[in-house]
């Protein structure tokens, strides 16, 4: 119930700042909406005690699948591109994770990396996709309705938002109950759950694909939101962006990524338009400075401060 | 401290003159310049870097009023520019998002050295209308694909490059019968080999590709792909490559005879002058992307810019210092003539009108925005042959293609136009 209220307030805030808020705003809004979806289902994987390097493999599948639509098939609906960009994604981690369930720790990160390099690798590779130079898509209706001028970017951040709050709050439910504490357990000791009677394969399996359709999801999200792909979605720097959002926020809370990833995105803008020729290195400290200080990510601040109230 | 009467007098005085002056200083606002180019990663250095120090001397300069005719006015019409610079690297999401950020806070975006951010940019730039000037990505499709009305190009497209290399290879071996290539694997590289091998096609039919070899970008090691072109036969070896993976192509290469054995093109292997310099073997044929670097016409923009580039630079400008000179005194033209006569600040409308299918003068010689319904520039291109003498690198045998022998008619497609026979 207290999720659903918070939820509720939440996508009620979206819409006001979708509505309300400059153009630049409502971009960064939707890209830091994109990737907390992503790092969502990075969380879910992460309760399992397994980190993805290759998040990136779903990020480009989403985002290729959303601007091929209207590229190669010109359908240019918002609606159907966001939902077959989530089932590209899920379909491919479904096969995929078939394979990499059956890996833990290094061997299932570095899989997961090598996997997405693949798919960087074929994208550089197809001049007909532009290359590295990657190609524009253009989104004109959402649920065969046709967008009033300057509105698309509004429409997308509801529909993004909309999205976003469906997956936490199902990932919330998911988490919370007799699933999350398998997740949990099988984080902790993995031997124990098969004795138990439980199947590890198959958390981890359905975790990861529930990993994979986010990252999907957020991929189209994204490309929506930039007018534009290339093959730097799938490229292993990407999906460190993603590793570094978790950490950023934390594993605690379904809220935790978009939090992370609004506050990543902020922090990146600030620091390329204040710090154009050291970004990178005010990027990197602040990451050693919460890995030293808050190793528990930033949401544990806002749990310490619950507690002691 | 106790003021004394006096004092607080002349503190309010002072104030109110303060605030007669700021509607004065109001008008004299100056117009914001966003300059966005690699300032980190593999490109900063042969391009990123050279361009942000010309765009700085460049806006220093045209401030002062110190570059030669017909740019002798201060700043834009009389206002100073001021640059607001940002950094390109990160890939085209982070650049559309930074870009929007720019765009408010700025008059006119100057920028992007990369095509991926290039194509990107430019709907953007179209839908927040935002004048938008690209001056340095080389790939055709930005106004082959679309029309914009915002966003401009000063600098020519990467077909020319290709086009260029090839008329000269043709005039000088008219016999040739087989050619390889070595470009790296990237949407660059390969639409590169592609127009250099679809020109040779055009100009010599039934020409031989023997190989082309498309190693990973930035691999840096060519061992086995040098084997390969070596045991290839071919005549002529064309490259595009640059930054360090020229410089790797050509000390891994030299020594095994590579470019002895074959006639080597390196379309766009002008900045690595700088630093490989005499080590470039004699004989190769080296493209600049147009009359830049040591291509440039013998004019006085031209010897301006060289000069105070290198007084304070050290080296002299290569042909992304060129491009962004050009690029900022193109916007200045625009502006002056769109500011005509009158007082009064044209507004961007007037920029616009201005700016398209007009004719400037860069340091790189004459720029016509010809192509792209008046959008895209065209430049005559150069080509010459490395040659060293007294140990200093020299280009010799210099050929000037006048624009409209390299580059398409406007609404042709450059692929279709090469492979249709590179026809006026």
């Amino acid at each position: 119930m207290k999720a659903l209220a918070a939820a509720a307030v939440a996508f009620a805030l979206l819409i006001a700042l979708a509505l309300l808020a400059p153009q630049w705003l409502v971009f960064m809004a939707m890209l830091a909406l994109a990737k907390g979806v992503v790092v969502l289902g990075l969380v879910v994987l992460m309760r399992t005690g397994l980190v993805s390097f290759g998040q990136g493999l779903y990020f480009g599948i989403g985002a290729y699948a959303a601007a091929l639509l209207s590229h190669q098939w010109h359908i240019a609906d918002a609606a159907v591109m966001l939902l077959a960009a989530a089932a590209a994604g899920g379909l491919l981690a479904a096969l995929l994770g078939l394979l990499l369930a059956r890996y833990r720790d290094i061997f299932f990160a570095m899989l997961s990396l090598a996997l997405s390099m693949i798919l960087y690798g074929l994208l550089v590779k197809s001049a007909a996709l532009g290359s590295t130079d990657g190609f524009n898509l253009h989104a004109r209706t959402f649920f065969g309705i046709a967008f009033a001028s300057g509105m698309e970017r509004r429409v997308f951040l509801i529909a993004g938002s909309a999205c976003a709050v469906v997956a936490a709050l199902m990932v919330h439910r998911l988490l919370d109950g007799h699933w999350g504490r398998l997740a949990s357990a099988v984080r902790d000791n993995e031997l124990r759950v098969s004795y138990l009677g439980a199947s590890p394969y198959r958390v981890v399996y359905f975790n990861y694909l529930i990993a994979g359709t986010l990252a999907g999801l957020g991929g189209a999200l994204a490309a929506l939101a930039v007018g534009h792909v290339d093959p730097e979605t799938t490229y292993w720097t990407t999906s460190g962006e993603f590793v570094f959002i978790a950490i950023l926020g934390g594993t605690q809370s379904i809220m935790a990524p978009f939090v992370a990833a609004a506050i990543f995105e902020t922090l990146r803008t600030i620091a390329s338009q204040y710090a154009p020729n050291v970004w990178q290195m005010s990027l990197g400290l602040a990451m050693l400075a919460i890995i030293m200080f808050q190793p528990a990510g930033l949401w544990s601040l806002a749990e310490r401060w619950r507690r002691s109230a | 401290m106790r003021m004394s009467p006096s004092f607080t007098l002349r503190a309010a005085v002072a104030a109110f003159v303060m605030l007669l002056t700021v509607p004065a200083s109001l008008a004299q606002q100056p117009i914001k310049v966003g300059i966005v180019t690699l300032l980190s990663g593999p490109a900063a250095g042969p391009f990123g870097v050279p361009a942000r120090n010309a765009a700085e001397l460049t806006a220093e300069m045209v401030n002062a009023g110190t570059v030669p005719a017909p740019y002798t006015q201060k700043g834009f019409g009389g206002t100073p520019i001021e640059l607001v610079i940002i950094d390109e690297a990160g890939g085209p999401q982070k650049q559309v998002a930074e870009f929007r950020n720019l765009a408010p806070r700025v008059d006119i975006v100057i920028g992007y050295i990369s095509s991926g951010d290039c194509l990107a940019i430019a709907p953007v730039a179209e839908e927040l209308k935002k004048l938008t000037i690209l001056f340095d990505c080389g790939t055709p499709r930005i106004f082959e694909d679309a029309s914009y009305k915002y966003v401009f190009r000063t600098g020519p497209t990467g077909t020319m490059d290709n086009v260029s290399v090839a008329l000269y290879l043709v005039e000088r071996n008219p016999n040739v019968k087989s050619i390889a290539g070595i470009n790296q694997n990237y949407a660059w590289g390969q639409d590169s080999w592609a127009d250099f091998e679809n020109a040779m096609k055009t100009l010599k039919p039934g020409i031989e590709v023997k190989t082309s070899q498309m190693p990973k970008l930035f691999a840096g090691q060519f061992g086995a792909e040098i084997t390969t072109l070596l045991g290839s036969g071919a005549e002529v070896i064309h490259s595009s490559m640059w930054g360090g993976d020229l410089e790797g192509l050509v000390l891994q290469g030299a020594p095994r005879g590579l470019f002895e054995k074959h006639k080597v093109i390196l379309s766009a292997g002008e900045p690595a002058i700088n630093r490989l310099s005499t080590r470039i073997p004699d004989g190769t044929i080296l493209g600049a992307r147009g009359p830049f670097g040591p291509f440039a016409p013998d004019t006085e923009l031209a010897r301006w810019l060289k000069t105070n580039y290198q007084d304070r630079y050290q080296v002299p400008p290569n042909y992304a210092s060129f491009k962004i000179a050009q690029a900022i005194l193109g916007v200045k033209a625009a502006y002056e003539k769109a500011k005509g006569a009158g007082s009064a600040a044209p507004d961007q409308d007037k920029i616009i009108a201005a700016l398209e299918n007009l004719t400037f003068e860069g340091p790189g010689g004459t720029v016509k925005m010809s192509l792209g319904k008046g959008h895209q520039a065209v430049m005559d291109a150069a080509v010459g042959t490395t040659k060293v003498e007294g140990g200093q690198l020299k280009m010799v045998d210099v050929v000037r293609y006048p624009a409209e022998k390299v580059n398409p008619p406007d609404g042709v497609k450059s692929e279709a136009w090469i492979k249709t026979g590179l026809k006026k």
